[in-house]
């Protein structure tokens, strides 16, 4: 039995003239939730789409559940669950019946009933597609991609248009999804929500992956800024430095401030977005 | 672990289909109504007993019959395709486990359907409003059911591969309406064969409209109408072996050109 879902070496695809991915290496272990941030046309969806055979890829090797995806047959697409970014189809049809249509392509589909609660859509299981707000449509394509019982699940920004709600109890299911065994690789531009997820988490500009790890192994704490009304200096030994100004101030120290980096300073650091501030 | 079978997937998809093609109302109210509500005006306006005893309803009616599956196979399945190429539904699909016959399993089954009705409304529309009367031969009948089988395919083959011409969904209508209005100008749906020039006559004689057409007026018109036919026979031989080249052609053309992404998006 091979422990790696998802195995990813020198990954390229171009578009035209545009390159997208620029020689992607990519691990996920089987069970672990990765999240990938980056900015827009970083190329988190085209390497979210090669991985899930959606799209072929230029150049590179590309395992994904002892597989390659560009030979991807009905056995191989039956064990992955799929949630694009932009869907805009099946608007005739109701909730209940596109879940319960979608279930029948599937060996061992979950409770079509169930993955509706799931994702708070009970309610609206009658409803057309046409009729829901933004982010109820945007629950049923994580249903549709949940509905499959998939080993190996890809959400691509699955909570863009959720109200804070809506995105607890997606959060909530993902969790229930990986404590259950399923492989779950995320792209999001939610900070908050690549913590709160992932195992691990990687961070990719320009078509590379700029660095991956836990938080902690992103964050480099050892760069914490220490502020006051005369200054601010970064330092890895914050409380010398305080000690050193409170003698100077005699006491008190005027406007003190202590921030440690947090993984969005990471985060635009490693994307090169920092501003320069 | 048992998968489900593609004729199984298949029956799925065709009542997915059937679903939503119904129940969109511009797709009824519009495109399904269209012949009919031409077939209506058309015949009103030239109702007069014209040649040999026979109504231009009753000419109209023969030929808006054809134009009708025509119209349910090659225009609304190739701008649906269209429609569906553009708005990620063909691409959703292909990255399910579901087998390609399946998905073109459900389309046949709309296309069944949907030409059925259509051919149905518009001889109930002939019988109702220009005293059509329905053959009693049953070879009439045989004529009308192969006429039917090869012009849906021919028609939905042809349509599935305009499709891939049309770039985005807002042209989607316009790519198989136009071949398609043209066409029911120059194989004598609109107008008399005889009152097209030659040139427009021979190219339309090319396509399978104007085949069709001319079967259904044969197997719904008195036989001496055959007369006012170009050759002044109904030429069903010649009809059902243009139409059966076009199914091959139809198909080859798909084979070759169908695409499961637009173009344009990534």
């Amino acid at each position: 039995m091979n422990d790696s879902a998802i195995r990813v070496r020198g990954l390229r695809k171009t578009y035209g003239s545009t390159t997208a991915v620029a020689g992607l290496d990519l691990d996920v272990r089987r069970g672990e939730t990765l999240a990938v941030l980056g900015p827009n046309g970083a190329g988190k969806s085209t390497t979210v789409q090669i991985l899930s055979a959606q799209l072929p890829r230029d150049g590179g090797a590309v395992t994904v559940l002892g597989t390659d995806p560009a030979g991807a047959d009905r056995r191989f697409r039956s064990r992955l669950g799929i949630v694009s970014q932009t869907a805009n189809d099946l608007l005739e049809l109701t909730v209940a019946e596109v879940v319960r249509h979608f279930a029948a392509y599937y060996p061992r589909p979950r409770d079509p009933g169930r993955v509706l609660d799931e994702v708070g859509l009970a309610g609206q299981a009658k409803q057309k597609l046409r009729q829901l707000s933004g982010g109820q449509r945007r629950r049923v394509d994580v249903a549709l991609g949940v509905v499959g019982n998939p080993e190996l699940l890809f959400l691509d920004e699955p909570t863009t248009g959720f109200d804070p709600e809506a995105r607890r109890r997606f959060w909530d299911l993902i969790r229930s999804l990986a404590a259950d065994g399923t492989t779950i690789l995320l792209t999001t531009h939610y900070l908050d929500e690549a913590e709160a997820l992932a195992d691990r988490i990687a961070v990719i500009a320009a078509g590379r992956i700029r660095a991956s790890g836990t938080v902690a192994d992103l964050v480099d704490d050892r760069e914490v800024t220490v502020a006051w009304r005369d200054g601010a200096k970064t330092t890895d030994t914050p409380t010398a430095l305080i000690a050193e100004l409170s003698a100077a101030h005699g006491g008190e120290i005027p406007g003190l401030t202590v921030t440690r980096p947090s993984l969005e300073d990471a985060y635009l650091r490693l994307t090169g977005q920092e501003t320069a501030a | 672990m048992t998968t489900p079978n593609a004729l199984t997937i298949g029956g799925a998809r065709g009542v997915v289909e059937l679903k939503q093609f119904f129940r969109e109302r511009d797709s009824v109210v519009f495109t399904f109504t269209f012949p009919a509500v031409l077939l209506m005006m058309l015949g009103s306006v030239f109702d007069d007993a014209g040649a040999a005893g026979v109504s231009g309803g009753q000419v109209l009616t023969a030929s808006f019959a054809a134009a009708g599956i025509v119209s349910t196979s090659f225009v609304n399945l190739g701008s649906a395709l269209a429609v569906e190429r553009d708005d990620g539904t063909l691409k959703r699909l292909r990255s399910l486990p579901m087998p390609p016959v399946s998905f073109f399993l459900g389309k046949i089954v709309l296309v069944v359907v949907a030409s059925f009705a259509e051919l149905v409304l518009l001889l109930a529309i002939g019988v109702l409003m220009f005293d059509v009367a329905l053959p009693s031969d049953p070879a009439a009948w045989l004529t009308m059911a192969w006429l039917f089988a090869l012009g849906i395919t021919s028609c939905s083959l042809l349509g599935i591969a305009a499709s891939s011409l049309s770039r985005s969904a807002r042209s989607a209508g316009a790519v198989t309406t136009l071949p398609y209005t043209v066409l029911l100008f120059i194989s004598g749906v609109y107008v008399p064969l005889q009152t097209v020039p030659d040139w427009m006559a021979d190219v339309g004689a090319v396509f399978p409209v104007r085949w069709l057409a001319q079967g259904f007026r044969a197997a719904l018109l008195p036989e001496r109408m055959a007369a006012y036919e170009p050759a002044g026979h109904w030429e069903l031989g010649k009809a059902a072996v243009i139409l059966a080249l076009w199914c091959i052609g139809g198909l080859v053309l798909c084979l070759t050109t169908f695409r499961w992404r637009s173009r344009l998006t990534r």
